[in-house]
This record gives structure tokens, sequence and C-alpha cells, in this order.
């Protein structure tokens, strides 16, 4: 006779690998209405950027910007208000660090890439502020409202480079590529090997200053403390909007970080596209991390795995690299579905007894 | 007033898709449950209601009715995609904003991968042509604005009444308000909760495919990844600009195409502005009205959003 504690165990166990069937299964449903292989599918985008160093590179380039707005939307997410507008945020931060960093390109390196840093997070933290504020005082539902700012963002962005950020050599030539003039090499955040650049260690380091922030400091817990339970937060004296709001600017700070470090390691001039969907995929990775700092950083790189493995896809398998979105979506679905599965305890109690009276009339 | 009559006669025909798929969300919201997969459910309705005609014609002239079977089989897609979302949000009781952002991605990502995979580049389809009503259409500025257009028009506004009747007239209807206001009294009048939450996702379902295939079948004549561009949440947000009424939401809907049409007459209004402030007008107008109207919501309905567990108390 089995006791409950394995029983629960073996419970916990078997829904967690239903899910990860259940993720499978569906995302191979998708590619045999494609006719493609699903195995080799699969193996082109987990396993094959794993066996060449060039591959692992790029992999790690997607994982550094992942991993930082992720640890921004699990701050958010632990405070309550859950914050998709990344991908805009990310792009304000962009236009923020691009405009310092062209408008003052004789400051020193120490002066210059700290402040153009500074310019990214403000100007994320700003387009964060929005969302949080709106949410806090007037009760608008952040999902919406990050959504609509991340058209604005992107509307505004492409703007930006098509106008007042325009290269001057585009113009004169006329060929009208929107993007920015190159930046300055002193402002360049150096590379190890590849694209493969230092940002890794900020992200790193990062990780660990959130889990010191939300974990050991009373800001962090009065932040967890309004997500958790903002009734009971409130009644404990916490001003729940204000740590609300407060974690929507911080989470926007991360991403317009993240954008800054981007242009200043990877493509050194801003261009369209560098958003990458990030702000997205990002979202995915905080949840599947389990919102925590050492669980956001190895989920950062499995996403980044993915993302960059479906970029192969198209010329290894002729799967269309939209597949990834398919996966993050059904990832994000069968994750929250699972959640609800292991907290339902009246299922698990119930299953169990019916495993016990099985047991009871196969011995009787 | 040549100026104003284009602009109100494409207002009109452009408000379809936000006006079908926000009925659907209403249906979703009047019985409790918050679908922000909307945009995906309309990105594959977009998807194959384009696939039917492209399919059959290769790009070239269809008989129309290839275009109604496009349009049939989004709907039928829609539903499908509403009951999946049932199984996750009903069912499972998950977090419905979340697992609404998850079936947002995988409907737009499922629709790319599809796309690029049966139709690749950027083809244009001959879609459903104009119908202008005999009589009606000639009448000076209502015509060209009101009875010029394709049929799917005349349906979505007259399916507003019918929405209407559904709601508020009929069994049906009183069971959705029931179990969106308060699941526990529905229940204990033997009201099947999940099952008349299921029944409404599916029709929301049904209509946000339709919004969808309308854009492709019958409004722009084509797909591509930016097609929807957050029509979808959009949608979400007329519904509570009104107030979870048809008839509001349909006023809802003409205001944001409105402020859609705007960026196609630019010219002629002789404004002097980046054309992308333009594209951002309904965004930014969303994010105002939503400022205005979230705070008093009296009417909504109170389970809104509130997973259904017969067996705790509460």
């Amino acid at each position: 006779m089995m006791d409950s504690r394995r029983f629960k165990i073996l419970y916990k166990v078997s829904v967690i690998v239903l899910a990860v069937l259940a993720t499978l299964l569906l995302s191979s449903f998708i590619l045999m209405i494609l006719g493609a292989d699903i195995f080799r599918t699969f193996y082109t985008i987990v396993i094959t950027p794993l066996t060449r160093v060039g591959h692992l590179t790029e992999v790690f380039v997607r994982a550094v910007p992942l991993c930082i707005i992720a640890l921004g939307v699990a701050i958010a997410y632990r405070s309550g208000i859950i914050n998709i507008g990344a991908e805009g945020q990310m792009a304000m931060g962009i236009l923020g660090f691009t405009t310092v960093a062209l408008s003052a390109p004789e400051l020193p390196r120490p002066l210059l890439l700290p402040l153009a840093l500074l310019a990214g997070v403000v100007c994320g933290g700003l387009w964060g502020f929005i969302p949080g504020i709106l949410k806090a005082k007037l009760q608008v539902s952040e999902l919406l409202s990050t959504v609509m700012l991340n058209y604005i963002a992107a509307q505004f962005y492409s703007f930006c480079l098509r106008v007042p950020l325009l290269d001057p050599a585009e113009a004169l030539s006329g060929a009208g590529t929107p993007q920015s003039a190159r930046l300055t090499t002193s402002i360049e955040i150096g590379r190890i090997t590849g694209r493969l650049h230092y940002g890794v260690f900020i992200a790193l380091v990062l990780a660990v200053l959130v889990y010191l922030f939300m974990w050991k400091t009373s800001f962090g817990y009065k932040m967890r403390a309004s997500g958790a339970q903002s009734r009971a937060a409130r009644y404990g004296g916490i001003n729940v909007p204000a740590y609300v709001t407060l974690a929507m600017v911080i989470s926007g700070a991360f991403a317009g970080l993240a954008g800054g470090i981007e242009i200043a390691a990877v493509h050194r001039r801003a261009i369209e596209g560098v958003t990458n969907n990030y702000g997205f995929s990002a979202v995915v990775v905080a949840l599947f991390g389990m919102l925590h700092p050492f669980g956001i950083v190895p989920a950062s790189f499995f996403f980044a795995l993915l993302i960059y493995g479906s970029t192969l896809t198209p010329r290894a398998v002729g799967v269309p690299a939209n597949i990834v979105d398919v996966m993050q979506g059904l990832i994000i679905i069968v994750i929250v579905t699972t959640q609800m599965i292991l907290q339902n305890t009246y299922l698990e109690d119930r299953l169990y007894r019916r495993f016990c009276a099985r047991h009871a009339g196969k011995e009787a | 007033m040549d100026l104003i009559i284009n602009i109100l006669s494409m207002t009109v025909p452009f408000s379809v898709a936000l006006l079908l798929a926000s009925i659907g969300e209403m249906f979703n919201q009047r019985s409790g449950v918050f679908n922000l997969g909307c945009e995906g459910v309309m990105a594959m309705g977009a998807f194959l209601g384009m696939l039917v005609p492209f399919m059959v014609g290769h790009g070239g002239p269809v008989s129309n009715g290839w275009n109604w079977l496009g349009l049939l089989l989004a709907a039928l897609v829609g539903a499908l995609l509403g009951l999946f979302f049932g199984v996750i949000v009903v069912t499972f009781r998950a977090p419905q904003g979340i697992a609404g952002i998850g079936l947002q991605m995988f409907g737009v990502g499922t629709a790319g991968t599809l796309f690029r995979h049966f139709v690749g580049g950027t083809q244009s389809i001959p879609g459903m042509a104009n119908t202008p009503i005999p009589v009606l259409s000639r009448i000076p500025v209502i015509g060209p604005i009101f009875f010029s257009h394709n049929l799917m028009v005349y349906l979505a506004f007259l399916f507003v009444p019918v929405a209407w009747y559904i709601l508020f007239k009929t069994s049906w209807g009183l069971k959705v308000r029931a179990v969106g206001t308060h699941p526990r009294a529905a229940d204990s009048m033997g009201i099947n909760v999940n099952r008349t939450r299921y029944e409404a996702l599916a029709l929301g379902g049904a209509l946000a495919g339709l919004a969808g295939a309308y854009l492709s079948v019958c409004q722009v004549k084509m797909f591509s990844d930016e097609l929807i561009a957050g029509r979808g949440f959009i949608a979400v947000a007329l519904v509570y600009f009104g107030h979870w009424h048809p008839v509001k939401i349909m006023g809802g809907a003409l205001l944001f195409s409105f402020a859609q049409t705007i960026q196609y007459n630019v010219q002629g209004l002789g404004i002097d502005l980046p054309y992308e402030f333009f594209v951002m007008l309904p965004y930014v107008v969303v994010v105002v009205v939503l400022a205005f109207t979230s705070r008093n919501q009296t009417t909504s309905p109170s389970a809104l959003g509130k997973p259904f567990n017969r067996e705790i108390r509460t």
C-alpha cells in the first residue's frame, strides 16, 4: 500500500511529465499539419545550437536581453502586475541610450557608457510608469494598457529612426534605411568571442541583485506582499498602489537597460527589429523560471536556445521560424494550467482515494 | 464635404472587424471569462479565411462561395479555439489574463507559421466584392456611407440588435448573464455554469475568428503578420468602453475605426504630422478611454475573471 507522501510526489511528477508531453504533442500537431519531420525539427531547435561554439555564442547573445527583461517582468509579476509591455519599454530604452550616445560622443568612456545606459533605464522606467500609475490610480488593466503602449512605442521608435535620429549618411545617399548613425567606439561593450559580449556578466550580477532586493530587503518584501495578498498588505500598512507603480517602473527600467546593452554590445547603432519580440518571450521566461532569479537564468538560456534554434529550422527542415511563437504560447498555457492542477489539493485527494480504493479492491 | 464622406464611408466598413470581435468578447465577459486571446483567434481566422479562396483560385478570382466558405471555416476554428481556452480557464481554472496571453501567442504564431508554409510571401486575393444596396446606395451622403459596402458589413451591423436580443431576451442570454454575475446562485438554480461558459466562449471565439477573416477576405484582401495589429486587444478594451452592451460597443467600434481611418486621409486633412503619429492615434485613444472608463465599472459582470468552483465555499 502506498502512503500519501509517496503518492504526493508521484502525483506532482506525473503532472509535470504530462505537461511536458502535452506541450510536445500540441506543437507536434502543428508540425504534422506542415508535414515536417517532427523529430528532426525538435533536434534542430534544441540540440543543433549546442553542437558548435559559433551557435552557442549566438544563443548567449539572445539569452542576455531575455534574462534582464525577465528579471524585471518577474519583479512586476511578484508585485501583482503583469508586464507585457517590455517590448515598448525596451524600444524607449534604446531611444534614450542612442540619443545620449549620439549627442555627447566626446565624453570619456567611464562617463559616457553609464550615462547612456542610465538614459535607457530612465526612458524604459518612464514608459513602465504609465501603465503602473494607470493601474494603481485608475484601475486600468495593465494587460491592455501595456499592449497599447507597445504599439505606440513601436511607431514612435520608427519615427525617431526615420527622422530625428536618422543617420546623416543615409539621408545623403538617399537610401533612407531607418537607422541611427554608428555610435562612437568608446561606448561599445566589449565582446568575448563571436558576438558574445560582457553583458552576460551584467545579467548574472543583476540576477543576484534582484534576489537580494526581493528576498532580503523590506522593499522587496513589501512588493511581494502587495502582489501575494494586496488586501492583507494594505491592512499591514503597505502603500500598495505605490509599490505596484514602483514595480512597473523597475520592470520598465530593466527592459530599457536591456535595450541599451543590446545596442552597446551587439548592434552598435539603433536599427529596426532590435526588440525581436524579447519583451513577450521574457514573460514566458519569467513564468518558466518560476518568477525567481535563479530559475530565470537557466530559463533564459533555454528560451534563447529555442529562439535561436528556430532561426535554423527554415533551412534545415523547412519549418518557418514562427514555430517558436507557437511553442512559447503553448508553454505559457501549459505552465499556468499545470500550476492550477498542482495547487488543486481537492483533485489530488480524489485521485488518491480512487487509487486507494482500487488497491484495496485488488488486495481483497 | 467630400473628405468627410470619404472618411465616414471608410469608417463604417473598417469598424466591422472590431465590432464582431468585441461583441464576441462581450459574450465571453458577460459569462465571466476574460479572453485576452482574442488577438490570436483573430489571427487564425484571418489566415484561414484567406486560405480557402487562395487555395482555390491561387490568388486569381474565385466564385464568391469560396469566400463565404473561408469565413465559415474561420468561425468554426475560432469556436474550437474558444473551447480550447475554456478547457484551460473553465475546467482547469487557470488565471485568465496570462492564459489569454498564451492563447494570443499561440494563435498569432500558428497563423504565421502556417501562412509561410501554405501561402508564402505577400499574396493578395480578389476578396469579397462590394454589393451596393439598390436605391438606398443612391441617396447622397447616406448612400456611400452606409449602403455601398460588401455583404458582411450589413450582416455585422444587423447582428448588433440580434446580439442584444440574444443577450437580454432569450433564456440562454439570461443564463450567460447569470453565470457571469452570480455563478453560485445560477448553479443553485440548476444552471450548468461551466457548460454555459463553454458555450459563450465558443460563440465569442467564432465571432473573433469571423472578425479576423473579415479583415483578410473583405477589407485588406491579404494576410500578413501585422494584419491584426492589436485589434484583438482593442476589441477587449471596447467591451469596457461599451459597458458590456452591444449598442454602446457598436458606437465604440465606430469611434475607434474613425481614429484609424484618419491615417488614410492625412493629406486631405492638411495636417502636417509624421504619419507614424496617425498610426499611433487609435492606440492612444484606447489608453485614454481606458483611463476614463476603468474606474467606474458598476455595470461590469461581477464574476468577471473569477473561475467558478462549485466544490469550494465562498
